[in-house]
């Protein structure tokens, strides 16, 4: 295999960026000069080169809902968005609560073999709250990070036996935080929008009761702890104290919440349906300080497909959950105000450091793994197309900033310009 | 008019201009015999996937007492039972030649949805706590009958506001139409947020109770599960129940109008609800009338022979 040469990029090295090229050779970095010859070039005219983007939160369905996604359709979404690592919910079916369908998972990851594919660990069997899931099989299996996500683990007492099961090896515990009685019935945030609309709301203090309960048990288990897509301006508070008091929270924040606020609820459009719900436009600013400023150390995208039959129906019987994994860079990038440094590292750097990923997240640097993601924050466009199973996309007519140039995963090109090479 | 879904953004003379209307089908309905041929030919489709009694036979009356044909839909033996989707349900019936849909929904947004996937009509007959846009034109309607207009009343809207998409249609249509609104519950009865609405709210009855000129009371929804949002019925009556004695205190002039169905002894007394000073019938008899209005706006027109 020939050489491939990223030319004319600006790359986040360990000195920081600079306008250099870079050569990939047998899935390594060969080299990282100026003007170097070789006959397959990306031209990347003036577009940041980083660590491929890692997703520590999408959902692809696979096994048991391939109507909606699949592990294939998922890894060509992923790798189209600039993703060479994403890490597999298990609310599948079965769900990921077993060695064997953790090592299906990453297998059929590898067959595809676009993205490095990680499965997340159930925390309960069945993620039914019950009793703690086969976590040895589990880890043995490559999970690091364990999450019920779609449930909350409600039982404290249960969620604080996981905690010291997992906490002296490193295992990671991501909460889905939602209190289950202050969100009952609910189908959108509690706020202006839920009151015009007569619909029952999900107040923010159902997220933040939750997150400020699961740290005082991070501090008493001493467990890494990590809370998925954040949804409220307290929720910020509540890490960045946790934070200051030395505890290993981190936390995430999905896309969605940083492009929209509860108003555009009001059209009752099921596409813009998920939990947790958007919600104000105080808390949307301040999670976009929060990944500004650093107190969210992540973007996850919470990727998850649903067929169009599925939300073509009145928003209280539609599924919750969009798509997210082929823009969240694009959003990100239109929505706050990150440096091409801040950018990976948010994107790539600290999930892959959260999700315990020796090949990924790692600036390019000579005799480094070429997992690398270019991305031009300069292209002004609008979504319409996606290549996963369905196509509730939020962002079809949204005019973003930013685009996947191209990615590339052990040294190939998956994907250019949005379009996954098969 | 394309469709008829909201009162929220509709102005003073939008609903002014709706009500004149009304007030001629009024005319029309008190006439020997009661019909008029304005839509012959045209055939309407009441969709109501929730149950109702007066709604659903108050738009049928509508729309034969304009001489159109209804066709009718009950979701309890029709095929959303045997698993198919809204969306195909609306598309069958559509397809068997409708004109337009009138729409009632438990959920929020239904009617909607509908007019994304028809070409033709929607008339919201109620979705969820959010709207139940003809129920606020036959309440602006009775008012007005009886006051001349609204501007410059006081209206108590007095009970399950939270629950209601009365109360959102009709404080919209009231505030344009210039009255002043008080809704009045116990917080959990009440909207989250009040401020969104153009209304004042208050948690005592007795406190503002002698301002009303229109006393509008909402039904006790028990199937919203009482006990969760007041302690008991005898309790919520006890504070919020439209008494004999509540009564003798309004204005000599107050009316008191209520959306049915009644749940009397609960938040109406049978006695206020029977005195003459209670337009209840009023509203039904006014319901037909708002009902052609929309019909024969939305329908009327373009094939009159």
């Amino acid at each position: 295999m020939s050489d491939l040469i990223l030319s004319g990029g600006i790359v986040l090295t360990t000195n920081g960026p600079e306008a250099t090229d870079v050569r990939i050779r047998e899935g390594l970095i060969a080299e990282i000069d100026p003007d170097l010859d070789g006959d397959e070039r990306i031209e990347c005219d003036g577009a940041w080169v980083g660590p491929g983007l890692v997703d520590l939160h999408v959902h692809l369905r696979e096994p048991g809902q391939e109507w909606k996604e699949d592990i294939e359709s998922g890894s060509r979404a992923a790798a189209a968005g600039g993703y060479t690592a994403v890490f597999a919910m298990p609310n599948t079916d079965p769900a990921t609560d077993s060695g064997h369908v953790a090592r299906f998972v990453a297998n059929r990851g590898a067959e595809i073999g676009l993205v490095e594919m990680l499965p997340v660990g159930a925390i309960t069997k069945g993620r039914a709250g019950k009793e703690l899931a086969h976590l040895d099989e589990l880890w043995a299996a490559g999970a690091r990070v364990f999450s019920d996500d779609g449930d909350v683990v409600a039982d404290a007492g249960l969620l604080r036996q996981a905690m010291d099961y997992l906490a002296a090896r490193g295992g990671v515990i991501s909460q889905h935080a939602v209190d289950v009685g202050l969100s009952s019935g609910g189908f959108m945030h509690e706020g202006s929008v839920s009151s015009l609309l007569g619909m029952y709301g999900i107040p923010s203090a159902a997220d933040d009761v939750i997150i400020a309960r699961d740290i005082r048990l991070v501090d008493m288990t001493g467990a890494r702890y990590h809370v998925q897509h954040l949804s409220t301006a307290t929720g910020v508070e509540l890490i960045a104290a946790a934070k200051a008091k030395g505890l290993p929270v981190t936390a995430e924040v999905s896309p969605h919440h940083l492009a929209f606020e509860h108003t555009v609820v009001q059209t009752t459009d099921p596409v813009y349906k998920m939990m947790p719900p958007l919600r104000s436009e105080g808390d949307r600013d301040a999670l976009r300080r929060g990944l500004e400023e650093g107190t969210i150390d992540v973007l996850g995208t919470d990727h998850a497909p649903h067929a169009a039959h599925e939300k073509e129906v009145p928003w209280e019987h539609a599924p919750n959950g969009v798509l997210g994994l082929e823009w969240a860079a694009a959003v990100v990038n239109t929505f706050t105000d990150l440096d091409q440094a801040a950018f990976y590292d948010r994107l790539s750097v600290a999930p892959a450091r959260i999700g315990q990923l020796g090949g990924q997240g790692r600036l390019p640097a000579v005799g480094g793994p070429a997992n690398l993601t270019v991305f031009d924050p300069t292209v002004d466009w609008t979504p319409s197309t996606t290549v996963s199973k369905s196509e509730n996309s939020p962002y079809f007519g949204l005019a973003l900033r930013g685009k996947v140039a191209a990615t590339i995963y052990r040294g190939k090109v998956t994907a250019r310009d949005g379009i996954p090479v098969s | 008019m394309n469709h008829f879904l909201t009162i929220e953004g509709l102005t003073a003379d939008d609903l002014n201009g709706l009500l004149d209307d009304a007030d001629e089908f009024v005319d029309v309905l008190r006439r020997p015999i009661p019909k008029v041929p304005a839509l012959r030919g045209k055939t309407v489709a009441s969709m109501f996937f929730e149950p109702s009694t007066r709604t659903k036979m108050s738009f049928e009356k509508a729309v034969k007492a304009l001489s159109a044909d209804t066709m009718s839909f009950s979701p309890g033996t029709s095929s959303l039972s045997k698993g198919e989707s809204l969306k195909d349900t609306v598309l069958t019936v559509k397809a068997m030649g409708t004109d337009a849909m009138v729409v009632r929904h438990k959920a929020t947004g239904a009617p909607w949805r509908i007019a994304e996937w028809i070409d033709q009509p929607v008339l919201n007959a109620g979705d969820g706590a959010h709207q139940h846009p003809t129920q606020a034109l036959l309440d602006s309607l009775t008012i007005r009958q009886h006051f001349g207009k609204l501007e410059g009343l006081k209206i108590g809207i007095v009970g399950d506001i939270r629950h209601s998409r009365v109360a959102r249609s009709n404080i919209q249509a009231f505030s344009a139409l210039g009255a002043g609104v008080t809704m009045v519950a116990p917080r959990t009865l009440l909207p989250v947020d009040t401020e969104v609405f153009d209304a004042a709210a208050s948690e005592n009855l007795d406190d503002v109770l002698e301002d009303f000129d229109v006393v509008y009371v909402l039904r006790v929804q028990a199937e919203r599960g009482g006990a969760s949002v007041f302690p008991s019925l005898s309790e919520y009556t006890a504070r919020y129940g439209i008494t004999k004695e509540r009564f003798a205190r309004l204005k000599p002039e107050a009316i008191v109008l209520h959306p049915g169905p009644m749940n009397r002894g609960v938040e109406i007394e049978g006695a206020v609800a029977d005195d003459p000073r209670a337009l209840i019938l009023d509203q039904v008899f006014n319901g037909v009338a708002v009902r052609m209005a929309i019909l024969f706006r939305l329908l009327g027109g373009e094939s009159n022979e």
